[in-house]
C-alpha cells in the first residue's frame, strides 16, 4: 500500500521542488487559441500501477458467476457496506462517492472488459504497451500522449505537458515538450516493497529481516501509530498530488495535458472487499478525481481524465484473498467534457467458458480505442494519426465515438 | 577458465565496489579470473594517485581559507560601519493573494513552493541529473526566477564538493574498486574529520590526496609519517597547539603540551589498546612531536597550510619512549620515534587484524590475521604485499558474505551498478548524512565503524530502503531490473531474490528491491 506520512512530509523534507525553472517555455509560446467552439480542452492520464481489479472496482453484481469467482472479496448490493448501483447490472465500489456522483451528474463513465493489445501477465511488459502504445512490449523510447502532443497544431490549444512524479513516466516521454513536477523530494518507500522486502530478508538473510521489521515499526511509533495499516496516508498523498496538479493546469497559461501515476494496486493477498486495502486505495483514487474536479474550477468542463491499469487480475479469487495477474479490467474517466452516466462494455459474462484462459476477465473493448476516442473527442486528432503515430499499427482498434461531450 | 559466478561476487563486492552496469562486462570479467580481476589493479600503483583539474596542494588550499576568511572579516566590518539600511524590501507587484483569474503558472509555481517547501541546506544542490533530489525533469526549458536563487556556496563549500566528487567519479569508474577500497580503509584508518573547523573541511580532501593515495601500495611507515606530518591532522588533533613546557615557546606563553595527536598515534594508528605503551609513552612521544605544525597565514614558518617544524615550540632535550631513547635532534626525533612504531609488532597485529575485519569477517579468522601479521613483519610494512597476501589466501574466498556494505559502499554501488558516474556530488553527500556516514567526517578519531552491527541497525536499513526507493522512483522508468540482477549476480542469485525481481508491481519498485536484496547489501 502507498505509505505517504503528512507529518514528515512537513518535516523531514522539502514539500515540493517546483522549480520555477522550466516555466520559462510559456512566456514566448504564442497565445492559446480557442477552438471554434470555445472550448480549452484538458486531458488527465492517471495509471494504476501494478494491475486494478476491475471486478472488485465496479462490480458486475447482475452476473450470476461473480459473487461465487470473487468470494469473500465479492461486493454486494446490500449489507454495511453496500456497493453504489450504477445501472442494474454494474456497482461501484462503496469507496468511491465521488466518481458516482459525477456519475450521476453524467460526468464520469465506465468501461468494463477492457484491456491493451498485450496477453501476457508481466507488469513491466505490460505497463510498456500501456504507456507506449505500441502493441507489444520493449518500446520505451516515447509514450502515446507525448506522440499525441507532437502531432498537436503548436501553439494552439496545448503546450507542453505536465509530468507529475519524480520522473517522467513513459506515456509522457518523448519528443514532445514536457515539464515535470513532484510533491516530495524523498519519497518514502512504501508499505508493500517494504514488505516484499521482509519477505525477501525472511527467506535469505534472518538478521536484515528483524533489522528492517524493528526498523519499519520504529517508524510507525514515531509516526504516531503502530503497525497497523494508514490509510488515510495514501489518501492524502494522492489527493494532494492531484490538488497540485489541478492547481498548475488551472492557470491560463498552465499544461493542458498531464500525466500522474498511483502505485500500488498489485493485491496478491488480502486484498479487501468493500473496506480494506484496495478499497482504501480506491477512496485515494476517488479523493484525486475529487481535487482535480475542485482545482481545475471552471476548467473541469473542459476536462476529461482517464483512469487506465496496465491489465486485469483474476476472476476467481486465490488461496490467501487476494487476486493474482489477470487481462481485462475497467477503465475510468471523469471530468466535465465526459459524456457520463454511463458503463459501456461489451460483457462477455463470468462462465468458466468465457473466460480468458479459463481465469480473466475476457477483453472484448480495446484500450486503445478508448483513449483515441477521448484523443479524438479533445483535441480533434485524426483518425489516420491515431492509427499510424500515436498508437502505431492500430487502424484495427478504431476511436469510441461519443466519449467526449 | 570455467566461469564462477560466485567468486566473481566476491571478487567484485568483497574486495571491489561491485559490477558496474551497462557493458562493462565487469561480471564476466570476475567470473572468468577472480583473483586475477582483483589484482591487476595491483599492479598499478600510479592509478592509485587522484589529479583531477581544479584540486589543489595542501599549502594553497589553505591560503585560499586564510583569504576567504579576510574577507568574511572585512565585510563583516564593513557592514557594521555602514549606516543603518534605508531601502525598503521590495514589494512584488504582480503579487495579489487571492486573485483566481487570469492566474499564471509561474504565480502558481511559486504559491504552491511557498506552501509546501522547506528550506534547503547548503550541501543540498541538486545532484546528477537523474538523482538531483529535486522534482525537475531532464527535458525542462530554460530557469525563470520563480522561487530566490540559493546562496550560492562559498570557496570551503566548493572545494569539499570538488574533493567528493573526484572521488566518487574514480570509484565509479574503477574495474573492481580494489585500490579505491583500500584508499577508503586507510583513509578511515587514520581519519580526519571536516566538522573540526574550516580548515579541516577544506583540507579533508588533499589529506586523503596527498598522504594516504601515495603510500597505500607502498611502505606503512611511510604512510604514517606522511599523515602525522600533514596540517589536516596536526589540526585534526591539536598538535599545533601543543607546546614543549620547557621550549621557548611554551616558557614564554607559560602553556604546555596536548597529547590529543601522541595519543591517537598510538591507540588508533599503530599500536592499538593494548598495545603495551603506558601513559608515560603517551606523554613522551607528546614531547617528542612537539613543534610539528603547520604555517599559518602569516607565513611565519614557511608558505601558509604548509607543514612546519617549529623548533620554538619544541621541547629540548632526550626523550625515552616504549623503552628506548630518543636524542634531542629536532624534528628527525619524532620521525625516528614513528619509524620504530611503525615496525613494532603490535602495530602489525593491530593492523593485519583490522585490514581482515574490514575485508573478510567481524570476527577476523585468526589463521588469516596471523598470516598476514607475518608478511606485515616480513615485509617491513609493505601494504601491497599485505593486499595481496589477502587476495591470495582461500579464506577470503571461502568465508560467507556477511559483511554489511557500508552507506559509502552501497551508494557506490548501486552508482555504479545503474552505470551513473555523477557530475554533482549533492545526491550521494545528502544520502551519507541521512544514512550515517557522513564524508571525510566521523564522529571521532577512531573512524566509522567496520562491523554488520554498527550499518544493519534498524534505522538505518530502513532509512537505506527509502534512499533505494528514491533511487527506484527516479531511475527506474528506464532500466530493465531483470537485466541489472544479470549485470549484478547473474546466477549467483538466489531463487528468491531472483523472483521477488520479478514480480515486482513495477520497474521502480523491482529496483529498490534490487538494491535490497542481499547480493547488494552484504559482501
Amino acid at each position: 500500500m502507498i505509505d505517504c506520512v503528512e507529518n514528515r512530509l512537513l518535516t523531514s523534507r522539502r514539500g515540493l521542488l517546483l522549480g520555477g525553472a522550466s516555466f520559462a517555455a510559456w512566456a514566448y509560446l504564442p497565445k492559446f487559441a480557442r477552438a471554434a467552439d470555445g472550448r480549452d480542452p484538458r486531458l488527465v492520464v492517471v495509471i494504476l500501477r501494478g494491475a486494478l481489479d476491475g471486478l472488485a472496482t465496479v462490480a458486475p453484481i447482475g452476473d450470476p458467476d461473480y459473487a461465487g469467482l470473487h468470494g469473500s472479496i465479492a461486493l454486494t448490493a446490500d449489507g454495511a457496506h453496500p456497493a453504489l448501483m450504477l445501472d442494474g447490472f454494474f456497482a461501484l465500489h462503496p469507496s468511491m462517492p465521488e466518481f458516482a456522483r459525477m456519475y450521476r451528474a453524467q460526468h464520469a463513465a465506465v468501461v468494463h472488459a477492457v484491456a491493451t493489445p498485450y496477453r501476457d501477465r508481466s507488469h513491466f511488459d505490460g505497463q510498456d504497451v500501456l504507456e507506449s502504445g505500441y502493441a507489444g512490449p520493449g518500446r520505451v523510447q516515447s509514450g502515446w500522449l507525448n506522440r499525441a502532443l507532437e502531432a498537436l497544431p503548436r501553439g494552439e490549444r496545448v503546450s507542453s505537458g505536465l509530468a507529475v512524479g519524480p520522473t517522467t513516466p513513459l506515456v509522457l516521454r518523448g519528443n514532445a515538450p514536457t515539464v515535470g513536477w513532484a510533491p516530495v523530494a524523498l519519497p518514502q518507500a512504501d508499505d508493500d516493497t517494504a514488505m516484499r522486502l521482509v519477505d525477501l530478508y525472511r527467506h535469505r538473510d534472518p538478521a536484515l529481516a528483524s533489522a528492517l521489521s524493528q526498523g519499519l515499526q520504529l517508524e510507525k511509533a514515531a509516526s504516531g501509530d503502530e503497525m497497523k495499516p494508514k490509510p488515510g496516508n495514501a489518501v492524502a498523498q494522492m489527493r494532494q498530488v492531484a490538488r497540485g496538479a489541478a492547481k498548475l493546469m488551472a492557470a491560463d497559461d498552465g499544461p493542458r495535458i498531464a500525466a500522474l501515476a498511483f502505485d500500488g494496486w498489485d493485491t496478491h493477498a488480502n486484498e479487501g472487499g468493500p473496506v480494506g486495502r484496495l478499497a482504501f486505495l480506491l477512496g485515494g483514487l476517488d479523493g484525486a478525481l475529487a481535487e482535480f474536479e475542485s482545482g481545475l474550477g471552471e476548467r473541469w468542463r473542459d476536462t476529461v481524465v482517464v483512469v487506465a491499469t496496465e491489465f486485469g487480475r483474476t476472476a476467481r479469487i486465490n488461496g490467501t484473498d487476494g487476486t493474482d495477474h489477470g487481462t481485462a479490467t475497467v477503465a475510468l474517466l471523469a471530468g466535465g467534457a465526459v459524456k457520463g452516466g454511463r458503463v459501456i462494455s461489451d460483457w462477455p459474462g463470468l462462465k468458466p467458458a468465457n473466460l480468458y484462459e479459463a481465469r480473466d476477465l475476457k477483453p472484448t473493448i480495446d484500450l486503445r480505442s478508448v483513449i483515441k476516442g477521448a484523443l479524438q473527442g479533445q483535441f480533434g486528432l485524426s483518425d489516420q494519426v491515431l492509427a499510424q503515430t500515436v498508437f502505431p499499427d492500430s487502424a484495427a482498434a478504431r476511436p469510441m465515438k461519443g466519449l467526449v461531450a | 577458465m570455467a566461469r564462477d559466478s560466485q567468486a566473481a561476487l566476491v571478487a567484485l563486492n568483497r574486495f571491489g565496489f561491485g559490477a558496474r552496469g551497462g557493458a562493462s562486462g565487469d561480471l564476466i570479467n570476475a567470473a572468468s579470473d577472480p583473483r586475477g580481476f582483483v589484482k591487476a589493479e595491483l599492479a598499478r600503483p600510479s592509478g592509485v594517485l587522484l589529479e583531477a583539474p581544479g584540486l589543489q596542494s595542501t599549502p594553497q588550499l589553505g591560503q585560499a581559507v586564510f583569504a576567504y576568511q579576510d574577507q568574511v572579516k572585512q565585510a563583516r566590518e564593513a557592514a557594521k560601519a555602514a549606516t543603518p539600511a534605508e531601502a525598503p524590501p521590495q514589494a512584488p507587484a504582480d503579487q495579489k493573494p487571492g486573485l483566481r483569474r487570469n492566474l499564471s503558472l509561474n504565480m502558481v509555481a511559486t504559491e504552491i513552493a511557498g506552501q509546501m517547501a522547506e528550506a534547503k541546506p547548503a550541501d543540498n544542490k541538486p545532484a546528477d541529473a537523474a538523482m538531483k533530489p529535486d522534482g525537475m525533469q531532464p527535458n525542462a526549458a530554460a530557469p525563470v526566477a520563480a522561487k530566490p536563487s540559493p546562496q550560492p556556496l562559498n570557496v570551503i563549500q566548493n572545494t569539499f564538493r570538488a574533493e567528493a566528487l573526484a572521488r566518487l567519479q574514480r570509484a565509479m569508474m574503477a574495474d573492481c574498486g580494489f585500490t579505491e577500497r583500500l584508499v577508503a580503509f586507510w583513509s578511515n584508518h587514520f581519519c580526519i574529520s571536516a566538522s573540526k573547523g574550516e580548515l579541516a573541511r577544506m583540507w579533508a580532501g588533499a589529506f586523503e590526496r596527498e598522504a594516504i593515495r601515495p603510500h597505500v601500495l607502498g611502505r606503512f611507515a611511510d604512510m604514517l609519517k606522511a599523515v602525522e606530518q600533514h596540517p589536516a591532522m596536526l589540526f585534526f588533533l591539536d598538535n599545533q597547539q601543543s607546546l614543549g613546557p620547557d621550549s621557548r615557546a611554551g616558557q614564554n606563553r607559560k602553556r604546555g603540551l596536548n597529547e590529543n595527536l601522541a595519543r591517537e598515534i598510538m591507540e588508533l594508528h599503530t599500536l592499538g589498546v593494548g598495545g603495551g605503551y603506558t601513559q608515560e609513552d603517551v606523554t613522551s612521544l607528546a614531547r617528542i612531536i612537539t613543534g610539528w605544525t603547520f604555517a599559518g597565514r602569516k607565513g611565519q614558518l614557511g608558505a601558509p597550510g604548509s607543514f612546519a617544524f617549529n623548533a620554538n615550540a619544541h621541547q629540548p632535550g632526550p626523550q625515552a619512549l616504549l623503552g628506548k631513547t630518543y636524542e634531542a635532534t629536532g624534528l628527525a626525533q619524532g620521525e625516528a620515534a614513528l619509524a620504530d612504531i611503525a615496525r613494532h609488532p603490535s602495530t602489525a597485529t593491530f593492523i593485519a587484524t583490522k585490514f581482515v575485519r574490514h575485508f573478510i569477517a567481524d570476527d577476523p579468522p585468526p589463521t588469516l590475521v596471523a598470516r598476514l601479521r607475518d608478511v606485515f613483519v616480513r615485509t617491513d610494512g609493505d601494504l601491497k604485499a599485505l593486499a595481496t597476501a589477502l587476495v591470495d589466501s582461500n579464506k577470503a574466498w571461502q568465508a560467507p558474505l556477511t559483511k554489511m556494505r557500508s552507506p559509502y559502499d552501497f551508494l557506490v554501488a548501486s552508482g555504479r551498478l545503474l552505470a551513473r558516474v555523477p557530475e554533482d556530488p549533492g545526491f550521494y553527500l545528502n544520502s551519507l548524512n541521512l544514512l550515517g556516514q557522513p564524508l571525510w567526517t566521523p564522529a571521532g578519531p577512531n573512524g566509522f565503524p567496520d562491523t554488520a552491527a554498527a550499518w544493519a541497525a534498524p534505522e538505518g536499513i530502513k532509512l537505506r530502503l527509502d534512499i533505494a526507493s528514491q533511487m527506484g522512483a527516479r531511475l527506474g522508468n528506464n532500466i530493465d531490473p531483470r537485466d541489472l540482477l544479470e549485470f549484478a549476480a547473474a546466477d549467483a542469485a538466489s531463487v528468491e531474490t531472483r523472483r521477488t525481481i520479478e514480480r515486482a508491481e513495477s520497474r521502480q519498485q523491482a529496483l529498490a528491491l534490487l538494491l535490497m536484496s542481499p547480493e547488494l547489501q552484504r559482501r
